[in-house]
């Protein structure tokens, strides 16, 4: 194994030996392209998650609790995970069992599980994608995977950026990170795009703002 | 088992088959001309793409230009965060090395995630040999892998096999695999998606071991990054307590950073989208969440003799958006099994003759599976230069001689000395068009033959230009 | 304005008609042209398939015919390419030809600054842009322009025109079936344009959409765009 790393180093070197110097990275593309404008924004945000078949819906910190008990109730969830450091508030009014991930759920209780809820870290405009780190709130990775209805909470303006390039920073690489855009697809088939694979099926957007 | 590309046909022969199966032409043509405009509406959506190509061009070959330092760099960066690094010269090797690893955890199946590198070293193969099951969890590949097919396409490997083909696979054989396909399935995608997510359920969630590729490894922070639409990976990289890796050495990229450009560019030019259902990004393990276990296999096999060669090189950019197979007009004429490999379209014609190289007859005729119409460079996300290789490597394969090389050799270098010589030429010309009335239409022989099986030649005009001009402008 | 004609081995042997037409469009238009006799092939068909040693020699051949030469004019965008994208590998003196070399739609349109060239031709034409022009030149709109001012003629769009003819110099000995399929692909979309003429700028690509029209007997011709531009009220093309 050693030995493998050693020759491969070694044929590199010897490969680019005589490689001229490489161009500087030129990063003369946009940092954004829509405008820096919280409204404009979120609505920007709103219409490419929609574009992709997530379901949105825009409240306020006071109606998070009926909107997601409104929401879970018409999915008919009868159960749903909740990820530890999830505000209390917001299932404050739902019927459903909570099913709590501390001790862990196994991947068949997670299975046998209706419905999750969670925060993000931050969701893209430009490209209707939601980011979680598994920070409170959000949960590890394989609770927004196997449930197959998520419902997921963004809060406007804090966690909302334009575009790929502002949203990276804002992002601990330490952390397990996943990037969602709409539910799960393919595009297998033909090579035309269906929703509703393996990941939830059904994606629930709350957009919420203060006032 | 899925089919393998050894004992391949050369291009022309393979694409001859191709060119005449009707349902073949109809499936590629009707999947790659949708994929086609949307990419282009994608693309346009971003006013500054030409930037974000050049820069990507740029990142990569900055990259390729110190990739020693950037695979030690990550080695470390992946070793901190629990992680452990192996290094394979060969496919042989990086074999081994995956099948002792999961021996290792006693298991005897392995759930996986579409990735080209596994495919390239066979994995698979070599898994089964050994008593260990590999399931493919992307629908294509699922579909690749049930109906004991080779995959024809980077990003949708059963491309070749329209939706009534695909019903009929998952009623023949998931029974065989697994969960069975549901009483009367029907032909349309959503079921069939369905059905997929009902097969392979059952094995994510008993999966003790997943095997996955990268798109990118993030050198500075150890971070590798799987892009994915259906869910599948996800799957494969989250519920197993095991995690192996396998990832070509030019999948590097030194900054976190330097995702910004491949994030706004893969997507659009790989399914058209503004960005892919999911992306995940692991940095060794996490405590309380996914595996605990995490091994990364750096593959080389053959990827330094690219990047030996100062112009083939360009191809170790590659991020594998297919996006020249889809606008490719050879490709959508031959098929992607006709390049006898896993890298089919101009892309795999400039990859897989440098990582193999050109001793087989489908490789040395891979050069030549192009009209150098420029499509591929047109669309291709980090500007590599496909007909620029291609040219170079034919030079290479003409110069290695072998089979019908020496006698095309001798050919045109007899051209080339008519063709400097003037004088010769016009005579050779004025001949022609004397005698013009007693050439066919049809060219007889060897070589020239299919190309007038389709075509009649022009009548030769009454004389050369060089002869007109003399006599009417001098 | 005086011009060097590059008019190209292919156009010599097999199409001197769009030599001629070129000669008495730019005349036409106040160009002097001249034709030197020492120029012969500009070396794409051996480099483009793998024989840059053997194509050399045709390049100094060609860089040595042109010498002297400010505007050098080829009814040919495929040969055109080949100067300008390659001739810089051969050295120095053949990377000075590049820039004075320029394909016929450009030369009338960013030299001459004309686009209404004083042509007739009451034909119903459809355009293929050869994909040496396209990608390699950026020919753009030219071609287009020039035939839209074109008077009497008809210009109808043809589906897929981007889409390569399926000839690729050698690639049509080579793969002989996919270059048919693409050919027959090609012609199926002239057809359907309802067209008398399919005109390009290229006639090794009209070689081989030609070839399988006569081959099928098919109610259109191949033309090279500088017969049509060459075509008048007075002296109509043929």
């Amino acid at each position: 194994m050693t030995d493998s790393r050693a020759r491969v180093l070694a044929r590199i070197r010897t490969a680019v030996a005589d490689a001229p110097g490489a161009v500087p990275v030129a990063r003369d593309y946009r940092t954004a392209h829509a405008p820096d404008d919280p409204a404009r924004l979120l609505d920007l945000l709103h219409e490419n998650l929609a574009d992709y078949r997530a379901h949105v819906h825009r409240t306020t910190p006071d109606g998070v609790a009926g909107l997601v008990a409104r929401l879970l109730a018409e999915r008919g969830a009868r159960s749903v995970v909740v990820p530890p450091g999830l505000p209390e508030e917001w299932l404050a009014t739902a019927e459903a069992v909570r099913r709590s991930d501390e001790p862990r759920l196994t991947p068949y209780e997670l299975d046998g599980a209706d419905a999750v809820v969670t925060g993000c870290a931050v969701a893209i405009a430009e490209t209707g994608t939601i980011v979680l780190d598994g920070g409170a709130g959000q949960g590890r990775r394989a609770l927004t995977l196997v449930p197959d209805l998520h419902l997921c909470v963004v809060r406007a303006p804090e966690q909302v950026v334009a575009s790929v390039p502002l949203a990276l920073p804002r992002l601990d690489p330490g952390r397990p990170l996943t990037w969602i855009s709409g539910p799960s697809a393919t595009s297998d088939i033909e090579l035309d795009r269906v929703e509703g694979v393996h990941g939830p099926r059904t994606l629930e957007v709350l957009l919420v703002t203060s006032g | 088992m899925s089919g393998t590309f050894v004992g391949m046909p050369a291009f022309p022969e393979a694409a001859r088959e191709a060119v005449g199966d009707t349902t073949l032409r109809a499936n590629l043509r009707h999947a790659t001309r949708t994929i086609r405009d949307k990419r282009a509406r994608a693309v346009a959506e971003l006013d500054d793409w030409a930037a974000l190509r050049e820069a990507g061009k740029r990142i990569k070959d900055e990259t390729l230009r110190h990739l020693d330092a950037h695979l030690l760099r990550l080695e470390e960066s992946v070793t901190a965060a629990g992680g452990t690094v192996h290094w394979a010269a060969d496919a042989a090797e990086a074999n081994r090395i995956v099948t002792d690893l999961v021996k290792a955890t006693g298991e005897t199946e392995v759930v996986k995630v579409k990735s080209m590198a596994t495919q390239e070293i066979g994995l698979n193969e070599h898994l089964e040999a050994e008593g260990i099951r590999a399931y493919e969890t992307d629908l294509a590949e699922l579909i690749v892998q049930l109906g004991e097919d080779r995959p024809s396409h980077i990003l949708v490997p059963a491309i070749h096999r329209n939706r009534g083909e695909i019903r009929d696979v998952f009623r023949e054989k998931m029974g065989s695999w697994g969960r069975p396909a549901p009483e009367g399935l029907s032909d349309t995608p959503a079921e069939l998606a369905e059905a997929a997510r009902l097969h392979l359920r059952e094995k994510f969630l008993r999966a003790k071991v997943g095997i996955s590729g990268a798109n990118f490894m993030v050198a500075e922070t150890g971070t590798l990054v799987v892009v994915e639409s259906e869910g599948n990976g996800r799957m494969c990289l989250t519920l197993p307590e095991t995690l192996v890796s396998v990832v070509g050495i030019e999948k590097v990229v030194p900054t976190w950073r330097d995702l910004e450009v491949f994030l706004q560019t893969l997507p659009r030019s790989s399914t058209a989208e503004r960005m892919n259902p999911y992306t995940s990004m692991w940095t060794g393990t996490t405590d309380g969440d996914g595996p605990s276990a995490f091994h990364l296999v750096l593959l080389d096999n053959g990827r330094t003799d690219a990047l030996a060669d100062e112009v083939g090189r360009q191809a170790l950019r590659c991020i594998r958006c297919s996006a020249c197979l889809n606008v490719c007009p050879v490709y959508e004429r031959a098929g992607g099994h006709a390049y006898g490999s896993v890298y089919p379209g101009p892309i795999g014609a400039i990859l897989t003759p440098q990582l193999r190289g050109t001793a087989s007859e489908v490789d040395a005729s891979l050069p030549y599976a192009s009209s150098l119409c420029g499509a591929c460079y047109e669309v291709c996300p980090v500007a590599i230069d496909i007909p620029e290789v291609l040219v170079h490597l034919r030079e290479k394969v003409a110069d290695q001689g072998g089979k019908g090389h020496r006698l095309e050799k001798a050919a045109i270098k007899a051209s080339t000395w008519v063709l400097d010589h003037p004088g010769a030429l016009g005579a050779g010309e004025r001949l022609a068009s004397a005698t013009r009335k007693l050439h066919p239409k049809r060219l007889p022989g060897p070589g020239v033959g299919p190309w007038s099986e389709s075509r009649d030649l022009p009548g030769l005009p009454a004389e050369p230009f060089r002869d007109w001009w003399r006599k009417n402008r001098t | 304005m005086r011009v060097a004609l590059f008019v190209t081995c292919v156009n010599d042997a097999l199409f001197p008609s769009t030599g001629v037409a070129t000669v008495r469009l730019l005349e036409r238009l106040g160009v002097a042209v001249d034709f030197p006799a020492a120029q012969s092939c500009c070396g794409q068909p051996q480099f483009n398939t793998g024989y840059r040693t053997e194509a050399a020699p045709l390049v100094r051949r060609t860089v040595r015919a042109f010498a002297g030469h400010d505007h050098v004019v080829t009814p040919s965008g495929s040969c055109a390419a080949m100067v300008r994208r390659h001739y810089g590998k051969f050295g120095a003196e053949a990377a000075d030809l590049a820039p004075r070399v320029y394909e016929l739609t450009e030369f009338l349109v960013d030299v001459l600054g004309v686009t209404d060239v004083g042509a007739y031709f009451p034909h119903r034409v459809t355009y293929h842009p050869s994909c040496h022009g396209l990608r390699l030149l950026g020919l753009g709109e030219r071609p287009r322009r020039l035939l839209e001012a074109v008077k009497g003629l008809e210009l109808v769009e043809l589906p897929g025109a981007e889409e390569c003819c399926g000839f690729g110099g050698t690639f049509a000995v080579k793969n002989p079936d996919v270059s048919a399929a693409m050919g027959a692909d090609k012609i199926t979309n002239a057809l359907s344009t309802g067209a008398e003429v399919l005109c390009g700028a290229d006639n090794s690509c009209l070689l081989h959409v030609g070839g399988m029209l006569r081959r099928r007997e098919a109610p259109l011709r191949a033309l090279h765009l500088a017969e049509i531009l060459a075509s008048t009220e007075e002296e109509p093309w043929r």
